[in-house]
């Protein structure tokens, strides 16, 4: 997992794709960052991504349920008009704040 | 006459396998011309229906995954199967944020994705015998040719 660590706050690079295969071990690096390095803001980077199913759902929400116990937030950033689908689809767009620049389609 | 064309894969229930099972799929439905919207709509679907047979269907033990492919005209059919432990409740199961998986960080989205980018989804499943999903979409109104875009 690509991740940067600024104070109180975790950037994660997603890959290009998403899905069950790479989210079990983005999954197990993320909490262990989150734990280390008293995370509270968590933003997911989808700059790279072209791919997510529910598997990438899963990683989100369950990162928020972390996070939202000490009070942090979570922020998707660089999402294009698949991904922005898939999150509002699943209510993750809900629970997180969505990052709008230009629309890269 | 009918132009109909049809494809089979099998393979091993590891996850490495999703994104291969995503592109096979992906890759015979170009002769359809689907938008890239469309394209994209079936690779959610079909990795949705893998990724349920190799968590719950097998629960992560290794066995066979197959799906077939089926065009007729511009109707594109796609029925994943497995010989898992199945399904009790189908209704219950198909339910969006219903989850058997909570713990392993599951959020129950998988079949209301299905549903929402395929035309329909229906499900055959037995206990103990296994699952199949067929779903069927039309396809290839052909606004942009995807075949330009990478797999
Ligand atoms: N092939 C299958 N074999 C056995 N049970 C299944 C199968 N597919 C789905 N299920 C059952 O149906 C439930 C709902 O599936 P769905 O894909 O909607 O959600 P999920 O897989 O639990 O979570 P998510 O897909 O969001 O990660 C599962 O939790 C599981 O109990
Ligand atoms: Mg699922």
């Amino acid at each position: 997992m690509k991740y940067q660590v600024q104070e109180k706050c975790l950037t994660i690079y997603l890959p290009r794709e998403v899905d069950h295969h790479n989210a079990e071990e983005m999954k197990r690096e993320a909490d262990a960052v989150i734990d280390r390095n008293h995370i509270k803001y968590v933003i997911f980077d989808f700059e790279k991504t072209d791919f997510m199913d529910s598997s990438g759902i899963g990683v989100i929400m369950g990162r928020y349920k972390t996070i939202c116990l000490i009070g942090g937030e979570i922020w998707a950033v660089h999402a294009n008009a698949r991904i922005r689908k898939i999150l509002t689809l699943s209510g993750a767009a809900k629970i997180m704040q969505i990052y709008d620049e230009e629309d890269k389609v | 006459m009918k132009n109909t064309n049809e494809m089979e894969i099998r393979f091993d229930s590891k996850s490495v396998n999703e994104g291969f099972a995503r592109v096979a799929v992906a890759s015979f439905m170009t002769q359809l011309n689907p938008t890239v919207e469309e394209v994209a709509d079936v690779k959610t679907a079909v990795s949705e229906a893998v990724t349920n047979s190799i968590i719950h269907g097998y629960e992560n033990e290794i066995h066979k995954v197959s799906i077939r492919c089926r065009i007729e005209d511009n109707v594109f059919t796609v029925e994943v199967c497995d010989k898992g432990r199945g399904i009790e409740n189908i209704e219950e199961a198909m339910r969006p944020m219903f989850t058997t998986k909570p713990e392993q960080d599951r959020s129950g989205m998988g079949f209301a994705f299905m549903e929402a980018f395929m035309d329909t989804v229906e499900v055959e499943s037995e206990p103990g015998k296994g699952t199949k999903v067929k779903m069927k979409k039309t396809v290839g109104k052909g606004r942009e040719i995807w075949t330009t875009q990478s797999l």
